[in-house]
């Protein structure tokens, strides 16, 4: 069990560098692009470059990653997707990576992470978030992950009382958004 | 534990001040051409002089229909957002995702307490004995350490800290 490593580490972002005119992109459209005819245009004239290198910078970021993709996120609860569900799970570390992966490509799973656990109060690894639009979606979904993972769930003594190893993962949902910011790059 | 339902929403939703976001958003009426718009353009707009004629195109729309629906869905806020989506790695600072378990009764005091820190970024209230689930943004690594020190010592609770150590490719699609 590689916990000893993992529990106690925070994480630490590599910085990634960007060229100043990435920077320029960066803070031009990271509210938004504008709904219009020619919406590279517009980035072009605001950098003062050609609509050319606009879309050569783009696709460039696009290949590197920088830019994961120019999409419409649509607003989840608006389009009837009332429900979601932090799903966790106690997965043997040795097989995190394969499994992580494979839950990660369920097409109802928003975010899938390894993170570290903190036992005893916490003995989750794995968390993946799912959405639908009733409570037996998510419940199904859940159930969907379960089945996937159930080669690679811990047996773990979930209770000092007595000698009996089991499998765990559980779900949270949410019941009230507290505070919500987006993430933005600082001038 | 794998007990946890939903049907614990509606009870501690109950439980909530009136003050904050409760979940429960009126669903949008959609035309079958904003639901096109809404399920190709999760995938992404293409990078070519005139994107959304050629969107148009492939929806056997007009260039016009299709910005005028796109600048509705945007302003009644179906979509929530437009533009490139940006690796957060690319826009620097450190990130974590963090919980307390808060009792009950201190939750709306708790809540008021994590929020007045300019670092949380998100915070949901969630089922389970650890309730309260935020993520914690900071411009520098070690100002997150610092941060979850001052919230220890703010709410007199310990943070459960989860930063994560490897994220998975996904590719959420909604359908409408």
């Amino acid at each position: 069990m590689s916990d000893k490593t993992m529990s106690d580490t925070t994480f630490i972002q590599e910085k990634s560098t960007l060229t100043a005119i990435e920077r320029q992109y960066i803070l031009l459209t990271q509210n938004g692009l504008p709904i219009i005819e020619q919406p590279y245009h517009y980035i072009a004239e605001e950098m003062e470059i050609s609509v050319k290198e606009v879309l050569a910078l783009t696709n460039d970021m696009l290949e590197r990653g920088i830019i994961r993709r120019i999409a419409a996120v649509p607003n989840h609860y608006k389009l009837g997707y009332q429900y979601n569900g932090m799903t966790v799970w106690d997965i043997d570390d040795e097989q995190a990576e394969k499994f992580g992966d494979a839950v990660g490509r369920l097409p109802f799973v928003s975010h899938c992470y390894l993170r570290p656990r903190h036992l005893p109060q916490w003995n989750y690894n794995l968390f993946a978030m799912v959405h639908g639009k009733k409570p037996e979606e998510i419940a199904k979904y859940r159930g969907q992950i379960k089945e996937l993972l159930k080669e690679a769930l811990v047996k773990r003594n979930h209770d000092s009382g007595q000698q009996v190893l089991t499998q765990s993962n559980d779900m949270l949902t949410s019941t009230a958004i507290l505070k919500k910011t987006g993430l933005r790059l600082k001038k | 534990m794998d007990n946890v339902t939903v049907e614990q929403k509606a009870k501690n939703t109950s439980t909530l001040s009136a003050s904050k976001e409760k979940i429960c958003h009126e669903i949008a009426d959609l035309s079958t051409l904003d639901k096109s718009l809404i399920n190709l353009l999760q995938h992404g707009l293409p990078v070519c002089e005139r994107p959304f004629e050629q969107i148009a195109n492939e929806l056997g729309s007009t260039e016009a229909e299709v910005i005028l629906h796109l600048n509705q869905l945007k302003s009644s806020r179906v979509l929530s957002r437009f533009g490139p989506m940006f690796d957060a790695v690319y826009l620097g600072g450190a990130f974590t995702l963090a919980a307390l378990a808060v009792p009950e009764e201190d939750f709306d005091k708790v809540t008021e307490q994590v929020n007045a820190f300019e670092q949380i970024a998100h915070n949901y209230r969630r089922t389970h004995r650890f309730n309260m689930w935020f993520v914690i943004a900071t411009e520098e690594a070690d100002e997150i350490e610092r941060v979850i020190n001052a919230i220890e010592e703010k709410t007199g609770l310990s943070v459960l800290n989860t930063p994560k150590l490897k994220e998975f490719y996904v590719g959420l699609y909604l359908p409408v």
